[in-house]
Formats: C-alpha cells, sequence, structure tokens
C-alpha cells in the first residue's frame, strides 16, 4: 500500500522547487533552466513512444508467430505497474488496478456465535422476477417443516420456495396493492426437516436433478445473469460462476463464515457442475498475505481464476467479466458461496439447511460479530441488545448495495451480512469546503487520499445535492470493467436502447456500479438508473 | 450555534416566493451541507466529494493567479509611465491600481453571471448550480484590465444564457463558457481585446499619441491611505508614456521574429509573466502551480494537459522544420514563454463538461487542442493567440471524438458477442 505522498508527488514538486530555485538565481539562468526542462520532458517522451511503439510492434509479431511474447526485454506497462503476483497463486490470475475500498469501523470479528433469532421469513420480493403476488401454499397457524413449500410464482410454477425452518407459520404479510412481502415462520426449538431423496447427481440426468432442485427448493438459489433474476427452468448457464471473497465494505470473511462446510461446498460445486454447459468457475481471492482457505483452493471439479484488487474485484459481475463476458446471447448463473453449501446440503445431508453465518457490523454497534442463523432471520432478534446508538439506520447487505430495512423486519434472502450505520440528517457547516478526515472519500482531492490506511465512521448524509453530470472519468476509474459507465447511464435516461445494449448493460447489475454511485460527485442515483435499464432490456428481450 | 441556526432558519422566505426562495436556497447550502439522507434503492453512505468542492478547488488553484494579475495589471501600467520600473518598486500602488482594475471585473462578473443563474435556477425550479464559480471567476482573468465593464456584462449574459441556460443549465453546454464570452467580446468588439493598445491598463491615446489616465476618486482614497503611512502616491496622474514604451504583448512582435521579441522582453520576464497580456495568463509558475494542485487533487484532467502539451510541442516542431517565415523560425520552445498556452491548458482546456469524457477521447482532443492553437497561433495575421479558438472549435467536436471511442467499445462488445455465439 501506498502511504502518504506518492513517489509522483515527490517527483514533480521536486522538478518544481529546482526550477524555482533556479530561476531565481541571480544570473538569470532561470529562463534557459526551463527551455531545459521543457527539452528533456520533450525528448523523454519521444523516446517512451519510440520505445513502447517498438516494443509493441515486437509483441505483435511475437503473437503473430506464435512466440512468447514475454520474451522482450522490457515489461509492458501495466506491468511495471503489477503488483508482485502472491506464491499461493497457481493458474489463471487477474490483478485490477482499478477500484477503491471504503474501510469503515465495526468489522465482524470470529469466532462465529449462535444467533438468537426465533422468526424466520420468506420475502417474495428478495427474488427478482416473481411476480408480486405469488401463491402462498400455508395459512397462518400452519405448522411446516424445514423444506416445506411456503410459496410458488404463478408464472412458474414448478420453482417452489421453501421454509427455512421448522414451526408455526405465524404471519402472511402484505405489502403495496396486495403483494406477499413475507412469509413469518415462527421457529420450533428442535428443528425438523421434511425428507429429501436426493438423487446422485454422478448418474442421474440432467432433468432429473433439475426437478429434484425445482421440488427441493435448491433452484431458489439461482441467480441468472443478466439482469439478476431467478433462474428459468429451461435455462442450460454457458457458465456458473462464484465469488469467494466480498470486498465491500465491512463484508464478512467468507474463510470464516465456510469454516467446516466443506463438504457440502464440493458437494454442491460438483451439482452445479452437471447444470451448466460450459464450467464452474470460482474466483479466489489473491489479495491477502495468506492463502484463502483449502475449501475454496483445493475445490475440485472446478475452474479457478486469482483476483487481486480492491473493491468491486470480489463481486462476481467484475470476475465474469474478465473470465467470460456475458453478452446479449450468453447467460450465466451466480450463487454465493453459502447458497452453494446449502445447495449441496441437499445431497450431502438429505435436507434443506438454509444455515447461514451472517455478519453482524456498523460502528453503531456495541460488538460486532459473526453470527450463525438461518436464511431469512429476524434482523431486530439477530441485534438484540447490540446498539451503541439508536439514531441508526440498519441496512440488510452492505453500505453500498444493501437494502434499508428495520428491526422489524427480515434478512433478506441473498444476505449474509447486516451494517448498522448512524443516520446522518445534520446539518455541517461549511461540510464542502473544509478539509475532513472523518468521511471516506474516493476523491484525491481529500486528505485521506493521502492516509489510504485510515478507518472511517460514515453516516447517511448525502454530503452534497443532486447535480446534472459534470465530472467525467470518475466511474471508469473505480470499475475494473471494460465498461463506459457514464455513457451508459446517460442511454439508460434517454432510452437509447441500441447504446444501452452495445454499452454492455447485460454485464452489470446494481453491486458493480455502487461504488461508483458512491464516489459520483454529482450525486446521481446510477443504481436506480441501472435497474430501470436492466428492467426496460429485460422486458423488451 | 443553534440559535445562530434558528435565526437563519427564520429568514426563509416561503415556498411560493420562487426566486427568493431559490436565493435563499443557494445562500444557505453555501452555509451548510443540507441534511438530507440517503434515501434508497442505492447507496447507504456517500462520498465527501460533491460539486460545490470540485469547483473551490479550482477557484484555490486561480488564486495565485488572481494576486499575481492584481500585481501585473499596476506594474504594467506604471511600466508604460516610465515609474516604479522595477518589480518591487511602488508595490503598494501597484497593488492598490491592480485592485481597482480587478474588483469591478470581478464583482460584474459574478453578479450578472450569478443573477442569471439564480433567476433560471428559480424557474426551473432546481438548487443553484455551482458551474458558474468557476467560470465566474475565469472570466476576469481572461480579460483584458481596461474592458469596459458594459461589454463584460453584455459577453457574460449572451454566454451564460445561450451558452449554458439555452442548453439546460451546468453539465449540459457544448462549449465553454468563459471562451464563449471572450470569443464574444472578440467577435463584437474586436478593439477592446486585440492590437497593441488594449494590454495595459490605464492608458488613453488620442492622436497617436498615449498618456495615463487622470485618477479618480478611488486611486485619490488610496493616496489618503498612502499619504498616511508616507508611502509613494499616485497622483493626479494625466503622464505622458515612456518613450520607449510599446504596449505589444511578445506574441504580437513575434510575428517578426524571436529577436523582435526579446529586444523589449527578456525571457525571464516572459517566464515570471511581467508583461502585457490578459489579466491571469501572464505568469507561467504560478499557472503550472495551479495546474499541479489540479492533478494532485484529481480534480483536472493530466491526459488532457499532458496531451495538449505534446501537440503544441509537435507542431511547434513542425514549424520550426518548415521555417517559411520569422514566426515560424521562432525555436518551438519560446512558444511556451509567449501566450496564454498554460492558462488555457491549465483551467479552459480541462473543463470537464466540455471536454471529451473518454480517456481515449482526451488524449486526442488535447492533443488536438495544441497542435490547433499553435496553427492559429502562427498562421493567423490577425490575431496572434489561438488557444481560445482552439479549445472552443474542439469542444464542438468533443461530442464526435466521444462517440467514435464509445462506438468502438460497442464494436468490441459485439465481436465478442459473435464469437460466444457460436
Amino acid at each position: 500500500m501506498k502511504k502518504g505522498f506518492t513517489r509522483l508527488h515527490l517527483i514533480t514538486s521536486f522538478l518544481f522547487l529546482y526550477q524555482l530555485a533556479q530561476a531565481q538565481s541571480p544570473s538569470g539562468s532561470g529562463s534557459s533552466n526551463f527551455t531545459m526542462l521543457l527539452l528533456a520532458i520533450v525528448i523523454l517522451i519521444a523516446f517512451f513512444i519510440i520505445i513502447r511503439v517498438s516494443d509493441n510492434l515486437v509483441r505483435i509479431q511475437a503473437g503473430k508467430s506464435g512466440d512468447d511474447a514475454s520474451l522482450t526485454p522490457l515489461p509492458g506497462v501495466r506491468d511495471l505497474f503489477k503488483k508482485s503476483v502472491p506464491t499461493y497463486v497457481k493458474g489463471k490470475y487477474v490483478a485490477l488496478n482499478k477500484g477503491h475500498n471504503i474501510l469503515l469501523e465495526g468489522s465482524a470479528k470470529g469466532p462465529v456465535v449462535a444467533g438468537n433469532a426465533k422468526t424466520f421469513a420468506i420475502q417474495p420480493p428478495n427474488f427478482r422476477g416473481v411476480s408480486a403476488i405469488p401463491k402462498v401454499e400455508v395459512e397462518v397457524g400452519d405448522t411446516v417443516k424445514a423444506g416445506d413449500h411456503l410459496l410458488f410464482d404463478k408464472k412458474n410454477p414448478a420453482i417452489k420456495y421453501v421454509s427455512p425452518v421448522s414451526g408455526e407459520v405465524i404471519a402472511v404479510n402484505r405489502g403495496e396493492r396486495r403483494s406477499i412481502a413475507s412469509v413469518v415462520v415462527l421457529a420450533d426449538k428442535e428443528q425438523q426437516y421434511r425428507k429429501l431423496d436426493a438423487p446422485n447427481p454422478d448418474t442421474c440426468s440432467r432433468e432429473e436433478l433439475v426437478n429434484f432442485l425445482l421440488d427441493s427448493g435448491g433452484w431458489a438459489l439461482l441467480r441468472h445473469r443478466p439482469f439478476d433474476v431467478v433462474a428459468n427452468t429451461n435455462d442450460l448457464p454457458d457458465n456458473i460462476f462464484i465469488s469467494t471473497f466480498d470486498t465491500a465494505p465491512l463484508a464478512p470473511d467468507l474463510n470464516v463464515v465456510m469454516e467446516g462446510r466443506g463438504a457440502a461446498f464440493q458437494r454442491g460445486l460438483e451439482v452445479l457442475g452437471k447444470l451448466t454447459k460450459g464450467k464452474v468457475w470460482l474466483g479466489l481471492d489473491a489479495n491477502g498475505e495468506n492463502p484463502p482457505s483449502s475449501i475454496f483452493t483445493e475445490a475440485k471439479g472446478v475452474a479457478k481464476c486469482w483476483f487481486s484488487g480492491k473493491h468491486p474485484a470480489g463481486n462476481v459481475g467484475v470476475q465474469i467479466h474478465h473470465i467470460a463476458p456475458i453478452t446479449t446471447k450468453t447467460t450465466a448463473w451466480t450463487l454465493g458461496v453459502q447458497d452453494v453449501a446449502t445447495l449441496g446440503a441437499l445431497f450431502t445431508e438429505g435436507r434443506f439447511n438454509a444455515e447461514r453465518v451472517v455478519a453482524l457490523t456498523g460502528a453503531e454497534l456495541k460488538q460486532p460479530k459473526y453470527v450463525r442463523t438461518i436464511i431469512g432471520a429476524n434482523i431486530g432478534e439477530l441485534l438484540d441488545g447490540n446498539f451503541a446508538n439508536d439514531h441508526v439506520r440498519i441496512i440488510s447487505g452492505d453500505v453500498l448495495s444493501g437494502s434499508k430495512t428495520s428491526s422489524e423486519s427480515y434478512l433478506n434472502y441473498h444476505d449474509d451480512q447486516v451494517t448498522v450505520v448512524e443516520e446522518g440528517d445534520q446539518l455541517e457547516m461549511f461540510g464542502w469546503l473544509l478539509p475532513d478526515l472523518s468521511t471516506p472519500s474516493a476523491s484525491k482531492a481529500l486528505p485521506g487520499h493521502h492516509f489510504p490506511d485510515t478507518v472511517y465512521k460514515a453516516n447517511t448524509n448525502m454530503h452534497g445535492e443532486k447535480r446534472a453530470f459534470v465530472v467525467t472519468g470518475q466511474y471508469e476509474e473505480l470499475l475494473p470493467m471494460d465498461i463506459y459507465p457514464q455513457h451508459l447511464m446517460k442511454a439508460i435516461l434517454t432510452n437509447d436502447y441500441e447504446k444501452i445494449e452495445g454499452l454492455g448493460i447485460h454485464e452489470l447489475i446494481e453491486e458493480d456500479v455502487a461504488l461508483c454511485e458512491f464516489a459520483c460527485t454529482s450525486k446521481q442515483p446510477l443504481q436506480q438508473i441501472l435497474r430501470e435499464g436492466l428492467d426496460m432490456v429485460h422486458e423488451q428481450g | 450555534m443553534s440559535t445562530f441556526l434558528e435565526k437563519i432558519k427564520k429568514l426563509e422566505p416561503p415556498k411560493e416566493k420562487r426566486f427568493l426562495h431559490t436565493l435563499y436556497d443557494g445562500f444557505f447550502t453555501f452555509l451548510y451541507v443540507p441534511d438530507h439522507t440517503t434515501k434508497g434503492p442505492g447507496v447507504h453512505i456517500l462520498d465527501r466529494m460533491d460539486l460545490k468542492r470540485t469547483m473551490v478547488m479550482v477557484v484555490l488553484a486561480l488564486q495565485l493567479c488572481y494576486v499575481f494579475g492584481t500585481y501585473n495589471i499596476g506594474h504594467q501600467h506604471f511600466v508604460a509611465l516610465g515609474m516604479h520600473t522595477s518589480f518591487m518598486a511602488g508595490l503598494h500602488l501597484k497593488l492598490a491600481y491592480g485592485l481597482i482594475k480587478l474588483l469591478p471585473l470581478f464583482v460584474v462578473s459574478m453578479v450578472v453571471g450569478l443573477g442569471i443563474e439564480f433567476f433560471y435556477a428559480a424557474k426551473k425550479g432546481h438548487g443553484i448550480e455551482e458551474g458558474y464559480l468557476v467560470t465566474g471567476a475565469l472570466i476576469p482573468l481572461i480579460m483584458p484590465p481596461d474592458i469596459p465593464l458594459w461589454i463584460l456584462s453584455l459577453s457574460i449574459a449572451f454566454a451564460v444564457i445561450l451558452g449554458k441556460e439555452a442548453f439546460g443549465g451546468t453539465g449540459m453546454n457544448i462549449v465553454n463558457i468563459a471562451l464563449l464570452s471572450r470569443v464574444f467580446v472578440f467577435f463584437a468588439y474586436p478593439t477592446t481585446i486585440s492590437g497593441d493598445q488594449c494590454w495595459v491598463a490605464g492608458l488613453e491615446y488620442a492622436g497617436g499619441k498615449g498618456v495615463g489616465e487622470t485618477y479618480g476618486w478611488a486611486q485619490h482614497f488610496f493616496d489618503w491611505i498612502f499619504n498616511g503611512l508616507g508611502w509613494a502616491t499616485f497622483g493626479e496622474g494625466g503622464r505622458a508614456i515612456a518613450d520607449a514604451f510599446t504596449g505589444a504583448t511578445p506574441l504580437g512582435l513575434a510575428s517578426q521574429g524571436w529577436e523582435q521579441v526579446t529586444a523589449v522582453y527578456s525571457p525571464m520576464q516572459m517566464f515570471w509573466g511581467v508583461i502585457p497580456g490578459s489579466i491571469g495568463e501572464t505568469s507561467k509558475p504560478l499557472i503550472i502551480v495551479g495546474a499541479l494542485m489540479l492533478i494532485a487533487t484529481g480534480i483536472a484532467s493530466w491526459r488532457i494537459m499532458l496531451s495538449c502539451l505534446v501537440g503544441a510541442v509537435f507542431m511547434a516542431m513542425a514549424f520550426n522544420w518548415w521555417g517559411f517565415d520569422a514566426f515560424m523560425n521562432v525555436p518551438w520552445y519560446y512558444h511556451f514563454y509567449m501566450g496564454s498556452f498554460w492558462f488555457a491548458v491549465a483551467f479552459m482546456a480541462t473543463d470537464p463538461v466540455t471536454a471529451s469524457s473518454t480517456n481515449t477521447g482526451k488524449w486526442i482532443y488535447g492533443f488536438s487542442i495544441g497542435a490547433l492553437g499553435i496553427i492559429i497561433r502562427i498562421m493567423n495575421p490577425a490575431y496572434p493567440e489561438g488557444w481560445m479558438l482552439a479549445i472552443l472549435f474542439m469542444n464542438v467536436f468533443a461530442p464526435l471524438i466521444d462517440h467514435f471511442v464509445v462506438e468502438s467499445n460497442i464494436k468490441r462488445r459485439q465481436k465478442i458477442s459473435a464469437a460466444a455465439g457460436n
């Protein structure tokens, strides 16, 4: 990590000070020194260009004749600035230079303790693509086992959404226009599981496997790209991608989360291998000094790709872009690592094991920690007595792409993190002018840039007002993909359908542009705009 | 603090009075960052960086130019009259004189421009946008010191209304507003902004003979202070200009060759900026300090600055090689001692709204400005400086450059898509 001033700062300031000193010398040789400086810069640039062009020509020629391009004596421009590859990295490796890590106070610390949630809910709005009023198969007062069907979508009746726990259905909450907001189950002390007869994935046909997953609730774990919707039943994805690390602010350490669940994870990967016509890809973390958990590094039957870089390097969308980009013609599925373990447990344990290790994070918690609970746990019960402050916002997920929720509400289906941050509804005198070291920022204009290891306590203040797009090149610095986010956003706002598709909306979902939205000088709601575009393309395509 | 806030809140006009409310809102958000929180769906925390901070960074980077511009207005005035010719002599007089000239320009620029901005903000019902703070700070620096205030007002009104508000406000304009106001003066009132007689303040030319202006109440006010301190004073003015004085700028002289320039100004003088010219553009080192600040804070694009420099060097060298007339034979590196290259590159070409928005586009855009600027400087007999026209020209082409860059991205993606489909 760079500390304080970078080398570039030092060199430029030295050159300039030297020039000033020379120019003020009594002999008046300053002007000729200025000339010499200009000359030197021009010669250097010319020299650099000649060398680079000739080197590139050699590389191109080497590529044509099939020789190893790395044989040229000069390193490529990118190689010069590349971090050294960690020794534990073997195989495909991608170094991402763009992005920004937001360091916040309140990261969860191990070990994993038991969570004390008692009520759990399945929330249909968590599954994108499911109609607002799905058919609920249970009534209030019914007792269910873990794995029993709770509801299904009338458009896609084969996909069953199952209860994560056994117990009594205590509420079917409705939202706007009678949509189903959640089906709540009060858990039994002793959990009972619906007995599942899993076919042997090594011998059975794909169709058999699919039917089993649809019925057992495993299908609801699969997320389809583009658009991040529930996978279609007749879908045959080109590849399946799983990111085994999360770089979002305060994100849980997935090595901790997956401790002791290696067998289920491995089985899950094998099952997924049967479902795709391509490969199952694992995105591995090459940022740490030590290699990630052997559950990930020694997984069998999958393709692996290592990634180093700042957030959003851990986003599966970014990883897909560098492995096999999603186009208008290709599709992919994505899962979280815990989803894979749940999927695997259907086969290893013969039951719907919806266990989730959840990171309770944020500076407003007395004790940020990991808890072992179950999908859809009640957030208030998880956080009970842990608040250090009552003027807070509770977020299911991370601060960049999570959703605002309350202590009466439930953990979203795919989330493995709860973040609690302070509400920032306070005026800040000259907040736009003073150099501020207490608020995170991706900008070089704030002093925090020179102290990259600073950990911040963030709040929800907007720190400014929404404006038209003014600054350019900002998003491109934060999104390690070959995409022009600002042009894409403008295309969405102007409904330029061809451009939206051409600029690669298929490769993005909200979490990928979340960092750009955080850093946006004009405070534009990029995730909202992107979703509008995604919905538009989804409907038309 | 809270009572202060309450007092301010009491001043808030009702929402129905739209203009007053917009005005109040503009000043209130200047004093306090509002208590708005993120609404979602979307991020829950936001960066400390906002448009106000971005804009104020540019204004801060301009401050050295303002200080030196103030001094240089006075310095040129007194040098023309053959008084206080050394750098430090009559410093207080030079600063006071510069202030008397520069302050009205700044005030008029802000009042006219922000007035229009406030009016349109109220009309459209949105907050006051900060873009004009930078534009309004730039405009006085690129004008000749003696520009009549009514011409200045007219040019700003023209630029802001037709150049910006007609396109939808900050962030929507095609061409640089500050340069648009200057180009308006250039075409509508050419004598106030070109030739040899406009660059030094406070000289009156009658029948081919120049004299210093008769000082007014402002100078007399300063005289009253300086008298009390026992310092040198302005006096009554009306003194004839020095025999050796020529109002020509280095660029005006350069068309006859570099020797003509060095006969009047030494390279050192040109480098440090004690030469006639637009108010803020003469001092190269101070502009470079500002430019480095903008680069270090990431506000302005170093790609544009660097490629402008490369383009200008390239074109100046090409003209050296051609060597058709005396101007072409001016050694390429001396082009960077003359004229407003540095100011234009640091503060005008890098305007993010009117420049190319893609990184590849920025390289092309910058290089073209650098090359075109030198072409106009050398080839245009009517007007010996090219940056204003070069930048405006490339502003118009920036969307086209972006279009091709974005198209190539789309093509690249289509290729991948086609390959994946097989």
